[in-house]
């Protein structure tokens, strides 16, 4: 089986953290209610403007606050309604037709425990589920899992890994066996020398004994790559235009929902998208951040598209680091901010609603007086996904998947 | 030469330069620590280039740019000649509005202007790995791909200068200050290109009022964050507003203003924000370029700053989790000198830490490659060759995923050692009738590898998995 496409690892490494990495086993306790749950983890890195995604067009702050450049039901670009105060985006068509559908819903005004402006930082506490930042070598979703009863693995003659990726992103790194996975476009080593290196970092180097094992196992779910050598052709990296970023968000996406479907693939996935630190000319009705959720909205999309019946028992998580100022900085863009919106998409998604404490525009309202303010907790929604979808349990999520996080209590009914 | 020479030799080679090459560890057995202190009193000289300034080479992108559209527009207005044409003849077709260029327009420009800022990268490229193959150590070539990285910009964003940036304003400051090179940074167009500085204006400067325009913090949070102070630097909202204000004014010629200066650095007073401010507790009353150079000045004489960069050498350097008593060192030595960044390296190579503690460094792709490569004695690079290796191993050149740089530990980067496998395996095929192993451990490493290393080449079923087993053994990998 070669469903993918052998150009997108170039761009991955190009565009950056765009690698899936995935959890072959099956959940025990859904299994046993007769589910077979799926859930994707989209990062987007570089912190995405909330407010240029989703409009709060029924506030009649809105309008005051960005003036020409807040998205309007009227605009010259009309916002999509989604219900009598928010709009969304109409770069996002897809996203749109799912939230009427009932398979999308957002959640809004949210945000880490992270109240300080720095991106890595923000990415930190983000994925790590801690409540600061720079202490920990593991992520959530990774302890997730861990916490996880597991059935065994899907396919028990695979191994719990079968790539490569370039850079492991945090929120999966950890004890729980995570593949990763690049796709193949180099002529591989051959079986025999990679079970001699095995043998020598057996007696070596346990670490790099593990790491080449991990990808050793790389026929079971990714099939056999490409032959040519990249090396030989040469590449470099070359502005992005648009259509090779939206190409690349749908490759990616599309890829892990084909991972996803397959009845002995993955069940648990994540995968990070850059590009969303708008400080110049964010242009969210037309221009960059329009072009970056158009890629996105394409990304869900293509998920939906390659998981065929298997998006009905899947939830996707798209969530940023934090969000921007809520209004336009000198240079026609956003700065670093705080509250900001998620979305989650899929057939188990109990959706066509936006979810949100609304906290106002008028600058009193606002975080510092320039932020939207955070009223619900990023953690209580991925907590609610992780137990109501993948019956990750209370305490463990209270404790180890996102710790001294008791009081935040988890969403109810995120899924249907 | 006995053991313990070799293996500090050897060290010194994998730990502060470039990796061994043949005869390297003979060379400098017999005081490894004086030969790496030697290498920074007299560094080696930067090969001549005729590689364009990054002025020069923004400039000639543009003019490229400029030429393809007019051709564009030439070949898409021949289209709609012909176009029009047809429809006279069969007036029933309805016309679409017209695009200004046409995809078919464009692409005829394409084909006849060619892009001319992939040729300098790759210039650049093949300029900046050769210096690494030559060098007898490599120490100063380290340091300048350390602060490269700390400095980083993106080719993404700016590729023709991304070459250009690392030669003026990093490389010639890397055994200096760090107020030069941290001024030589932040000035630097593309610099101030990547990180949005360009249009920041004051918000009550002539320009900010006259077109309705205002600031852009992005460059004073990330040079307050990443480039000195560190996030747990002491410093507040307001310090990164007011220190953006400073820098308001630090913009560029813009390229296709003027042929001879297009791209080149340039202080607009028009742009900067009026009057005094202030910076962590201190006033600064400039009026000028002069206010944000003044706040660069102190800020790299900080505490705070010295503590921030010594972690960072020390976490590159020596071990992903240094032990605090060497970092001090290295903090104290930067402070003690005002921040001379000779005297900071060679603190490295006075601590005790840095001879006793283990290889456990994983090697970043772009190391090991060139690690590699040197011990072939090769000195020649195909620059398509290696940036797309690179690029595959998670490590593009100068294109880092943000400002922060590529990350240096190990969790990063061990998921993508596989991975160097294939790079490796395809190097071995084309190199195995002209290296041979045996001769790469005896000469270059002076048979300082484990008996396994050993055994596994000297059972390996053909020359190729022979190298490809030795590259990929720690002794290569580690450091």
């Amino acid at each position: 089986m070669s469903p993918l496409p052998h150009s997108v690892s170039r761009r991955a490494v190009l565009l950056g953290s765009g690698a899936l990495f995935a959890w072959t086993q099956m959940p025990r306790l859904a299994r046993a209610e007769g589910r077979d749950p799926r859930m994707l983890v989209i990062i987007l890195r570089g912190a995405l403007d909330g407010l240029g995604a989703v409009a709060p067009v029924g506030d009649t702050g809105w309008f005051a606050l960005r003036g020409d450049r807040a998205l309007m039901l009227d605009g010259a670009t009309p916002a999509l309604p989604l219900d009598s105060f928010f709009a969304l985006n109409p770069a996002m068509p897809s996203l749109n037709r799912l939230y009427k559908a009932r398979e999308a819903a957002i959640v809004h005004a949210t945000a880490t425990p992270y109240r300080e402006r720095s991106h890595f930082d923000g990415q930190d506490v983000l994925e790590s589920g801690l409540t600061r930042p720079g202490t920990t070598e593991s992520g959530w979703l990774n302890r997730a899992l861990l916490a996880l009863e597991s059935e065994g693995r899907v396919n028990p003659q695979g191994s719990r890994a079968i790539g490569v990726g370039a850079v492991m992103p945090l929120v999966v790194r950890g004890g729980a066996p995570v593949m990763s996975w690049v796709p193949q476009n180099l002529l591989p080593a051959s079986a025999d020398t990679q079970a001699r290196l095995l043998d020598l970092y057996h007696h070596t180097d346990p670490k790099l004994a593990a790491a080449l094992q991990a990808r050793m196992q790389l026929a079971a779910l990714g099939g056999a790559g490409g032959m040519d050598d990249p090396m030989a052709a040469g590449d470099s990296p070359a502005m992005p235009p648009l259509a090779r970023v939206r190409a690349y968000f749908a490759d990616a996406a599309g890829t892990a929902g084909r991972f996803l479907a397959r009845a002995d693939g993955p069940r648990v996935g994540a995968l990070g998208f850059v590009g969303w630190d708008t400080h110049i000319n964010e242009g969210a009705a037309v221009g960059q951040l329009a072009n970056l959720l158009s890629a996105l909205d394409g990304a869900l999309a293509a998920v939906e598209t390659s998981m065929g019946d298997a998006w009905r028992e899947t939830v996707v998580a798209v969530v940023t680091e934090f969000g921007r100022t809520a209004r336009i900085n000198g240079t026609n863009g956003t700065d670093h901010g705080t509250g900001t919106v998620a979305f989650l998409a899929g057939g188990a998604v109990k959706g066509g609603r936006v979810i949100a404490d609304w906290p106002g525009l008028k600058t009193a309202q606002l975080y510092e007086g320039r932020d939207l303010k955070p009223t619900t907790d990023l953690r209580a929604v991925l907590k609610g996904l992780l137990r109501d979808h993948l019956r990750v349990d209370d305490t463990a999520l209270a404790t180890s998947v996102f710790p001294d996080s008791a009081d935040v209590a988890p969403i109810a009914d995120l899924v249907a | 030469m006995s053991t313990s020479a070799t293996a500090e030799a050897l060290l010194a080679l994998q730990r502060f330069g470039m990796g061994p090459r043949p005869g390297s560890i003979a060379a400098i057995a017999s005081d490894p620590r004086g030969a790496l202190l030697a290498e920074l009193d007299n560094p080696p000289a930067a090969a001549a280039s005729a590689l364009p300034s990054s002025g020069k080479a923004v400039r000639t992108v543009a003019d490229a740019n400029a030429r393809r559209q007019a051709k564009a527009i030439v070949a898409t207005r021949a289209q709609e000649e012909a176009k029009k044409q047809r429809a006279a003849d069969a007036p029933m077709m309805a016309e679409d509005a017209a695009p200004k260029t046409s995809e078919m327009g464009e692409k005829t420009a394409a084909e006849a202007v060619p892009d001319p800022g992939r040729a300098i990268y790759l210039e650049e490229a093949k300029l900046r790995t050769e210096a690494a193959l030559h060098a007898d150590i490599g120490f100063t070539e380290r340091l300048v791909w350390f602060w490269s990285n700390h400095f980083c910009i993106s080719a993404l964003k700016i590729r023709s200068m991304s070459g250009a940036y690392e030669r003026e304003a990093i490389r010639p400051n890397v055994l200096g200050r760090f107020s030069d090179l941290l001024l030589a940074a932040e000035n630097h167009p593309a610099m101030l290109f990547y990180l949005d500085n360009l249009g920041s204006m004051g918000a009550s400067s002539v320009a900010g009022i006259n077109r309705n325009r205002g600031l852009n913090e992005n460059l004073s949070r990330e040079a307050l964050e990443l480039h000195t102070l560190g996030v747990q630097g002491g410093y507040t909202q307001d310090d990164v507003i007011s220190f953006a204000n400073a820098l308001t004014g630090w913009t560029w010629v813009p390229p296709n203003s003027s042929p001879e200066h297009g791209g080149e650095f340039a202080f607009n007073p028009r742009m900067h924000q009026p009057g005094a401010q202030t910076v962590l507790g201190k006033r600064y009353e400039q009026d000028d370029v002069e206010q944000g150079r003044a706040v660069l000045r102190d800020l790299a004489i900080h505490p705070a700053t010295a503590t921030h960069l010594a972690a960072k050498l020390a976490r590159h350097f020596i071990a992903d989790a240094p032990p605090p008593t060497v970092v001090e060192a290295i903090a104290k030595a930067f402070r003690d000198s005002g921040g001379d960044l000779k005297e900071t390296a060679k603190a490295m190579i006075a601590a005790a830490d840095s001879w006793s503690l283990p290889p456990t460094k994983l090697k970043r792709p772009g190391e090991w490659v060139v690690a590699m490569v040197r011990s072939t004695g090769i000195t020649k690079v195909d620059p398509g060759r290696y940036t797309g290796g690179v690029a595959l191993l998670g490590e593009p050149l100068w294109s880092p995923p943000s400002p922060k740089g590529f990350p240096d530990d190990e969790a990063s980067w061990i998921d993508g050692a596989g991975r160097r496998l294939d790079i490796t395996n395809s190097f071995a095929e084309r190199e195995a009738d002209k290296v041979d192993p045996n001769e790469i451990i005896e000469n270059v490493f002076a048979s300082a590898v484990s008996a396994e290393v050993k055994q596994a080449v000297g059972q390996a079923e053909s020359r190729q998995q022979a190298l490809a087993l030795l590259f990929m053994s720690a002794e290569f990998l580690r450091r």
